[in-house]
């Protein structure tokens, strides 16, 4: 019988969080989905952190993961806030448009 | 069930900054633009205040809500210092944002509650701690550098900070979330004694963190930020970003690796002695092209951290320190030559270009003279307080046998002298051009304090020194 162990949990976290980073610098196109990548990288974080929880039998991975998703919440409006802003400055936020200062 | 209140004795200066910082948010909200000289005042005093709290609160190590906050004399003397540079930056920032039209009451607000995220930085025991600081500094962070909404690069930048900050907390927490798992505790105490053996996983968890915790203080290569977001942002909030936030993240460093880590120095060690020499190298060739003070600024910025983790990498007593003394001298000296570089207006305009300091010495001979100092210090000549703090580092470094690092230090900062001393060519043997507006008095202010400090720190260094070492001491 296959069971679901706590090494699948992690191949899942990693994976996403493997798109996640990808999604951040392999993207050319469109800002939001730098947005969208970087909830991925969060949601990977708190799998595993479940993950390990129920496998520890801990409950303080799971306060973790409440804790990051109101965290993630709060950057997701700030980050949405500011892209209005250059939005409304620049016209674009396709992402080879941010290219003001060379860095 | 036990419902009492864990002591909040040891986290009263975060509570006294964040409960003034609602009040003040408050009355700005209700009494709108009004509100704004009573907010600037208002937050200068509180972050003044907490200062006298650290100061004022019994000594030793307190801990406090299960043992996840602890105020040692490590977390007091980097809280001092993160508070004098807060609140330094501040008061630096009045005249310019006037000038520039930006004044708005939620300047001070962010400050504060960045100012209250590095606190509790500094202050974690644990994972989550750590997590909640690091956000709560990082986000007041993004807004600042967005803070003039109008401009497309104060923008650009704040954009750019935010999605490679937010990566970096991702990364940060993918770490955090590995290091708890196969150590079963988030608590750095609990870590310490789970991380005897150093398993694959548990290094892993360790670069993880190691990744997110450069990304914040900005060294190679997780440095490539910096220069956009310094030169992107107004410059009142890149002095800010150049100063306080800095020691928060050093001092997270070096909690994480001295009080979570201790039994694998070998797994971390490497990793800081990489980071530190690409940190040098890269910080002292790339400043070398440079035309606008704040990019140049930047890259001065990622040397300055490179040579930090020359004592963290150390690994002992003296260069945790080395460390301390070396955080205490850079942020006067970035301090002082951001009072300078605030001060360069011309016909109401800010300027950013190198060249326009041009005779500096001859049109405003006084601030020359500091300026001078201060990049004399930057740039590690003795006998000026740079010296010594590149001294201290260098030396915890021979002692722990890292001679290769130690080495290359030295010849990384005798690269990066060369552009520091350009500037004071260009200031005092080059033609002038029309002399800059007389200072105002803020600048002239934190220039002067500054500027002394960097020039007398030899006569008299014990006060500092001592503190640095007992504050070292006490995470060992």
């Amino acid at each position: 019988m296959f069971v679901i162990g706590l090494q699948h949990y992690l191949v899942v976290g990693a994976i996403l969080f493997t798109l996640g980073a990808l999604g951040i610098f392999l993207n050319r196109k469109n800002v939001i989905i730098i947005l969208m990548s970087i909830e991925l990288i969060l949601l990977s974080v708190n799998v595993n952190l479940v993950a390990f929880s129920a496998y520890l039998n801990d409950i303080v991975g799971q306060v973790f993961a409440l804790l990051v998703l109101t965290v993630a919440a709060a950057e997701a409006a700030i980050g949405l806030a500011i892209l209005v802003a250059y939005f409304r400055n620049r016209g674009s936020i396709a992402v080879e448009d941010i290219n003001l200062m060379k860095g | 069930m036990n419902l009492t209140l864990p002591a909040l004795g040891p986290a009263l200066p975060e509570i006294v900054i964040l409960v003034g910082a609602l009040a003040l948010l408050f009355l700005g909200a209700w009494r709108g633009e009004a509100a704004r000289p009573v907010v600037d005042f208002g937050a200068i005093l509180l972050l003044v205040l907490a200062g006298a709290i650290v100061v004022l609160l019994p000594g030793g190590t307190l801990s406090t809500f299960g043992g996840s906050f602890l105020l040692d004399p490590f977390a007091r003397f980097l809280k001092i210092l993160a508070l004098a540079g807060a609140a330094a930056a501040l008061l630096m920032s009045f005249d310019f944002l006037r000038a520039e039209k930006l004044e708005r009451y939620e300047f001070g607000i962010l400050v504060l509650t960045a100012t209250a995220g590095m606190l509790v930085m500094i202050s974690s025991n644990d994972l989550i701690t750590l997590y909640l600081g690091v956000e709560l500094m990082s986000l007041s962070l993004y807004v600042m550098a967005a803070i003039q909404r109008d401009s497309v690069r104060s923008t650009e930048a704040g954009l750019k900070y935010f999605v490679l900050g937010a990566l970096s907390s991702g990364m940060l927490l993918y770490g955090a979330s590995l290091v708890y798992g196969f150590t079963g505790t988030v608590g750095f105490p609990g870590i310490a004694a789970a991380a005897k053996a150093g398993s694959l996983g548990l290094v892993f968890g360790l670069v993880f963190l190691f990744a997110g915790l450069a990304f914040k203080v900005s060294a190679v290569p997780f440095h490539m930020w910096t220069p956009d977001v310094y030169e992107g942002a107004p410059t009142p909030v890149t002095a800010f970003f150049a100063a306080a936030p800095k020691v928060a993240g050093i001092a997270i460093f070096v909690r994480v690796a001295i009080d979570a880590f201790p039994n694998i120095v070998p797994q971390w060690q490497q990793i800081v002695i990489f980071l530190a020499i690409a940190s040098m190298v890269l910080g002292a060739f790339a400043a070398i092209g440079q035309r606008n003070i704040k990019r140049l600024m930047a890259y001065s910025s990622i040397g300055h951290v490179g040579y930090t983790l020359v004592g963290l990498a150390a690994g002992t007593p003296a260069g945790v320190a080395g460390v301390l003394v070396y955080m205490a001298i850079y942020v006067a000296m970035t301090l002082g030559t951001f009072a300078c570089i605030l001060a360069m207006r011309r016909n109401g305009e800010a300027i950013e270009e190198i060249d326009e300091l041009a005779g500096l010495a001859r049109t405003q001979p006084m601030v020359a003279f500091l300026l001078g100092a201060l990049l004399f210090s930057l740039a590690g000549i003795p006998p000026l307080a740079g010296f010594f703090a590149k001294f201290y580092v260098f030396l915890a470094a021979i002692e722990a046998r890292l001679y290769a690092l130690a080495v290359i230090g030295v010849v990384a900062s005798v690269v990066g002298a060369y552009y520091y001393l350009r500037i004071v060519k260009l200031m005092y043997m080059d033609e002038p051009k029309a002399a800059f507006e007389p200072m105002a008095r803020p600048l002239g202010f934190v220039l002067g304090i500054t500027g002394l400090f960097v020039l007398l720190f030899f006569v008299y260094p014990a006060p500092l020194v001592a503190a640095a070492q007992a504050a070292a001491q006490s995470l060992f």
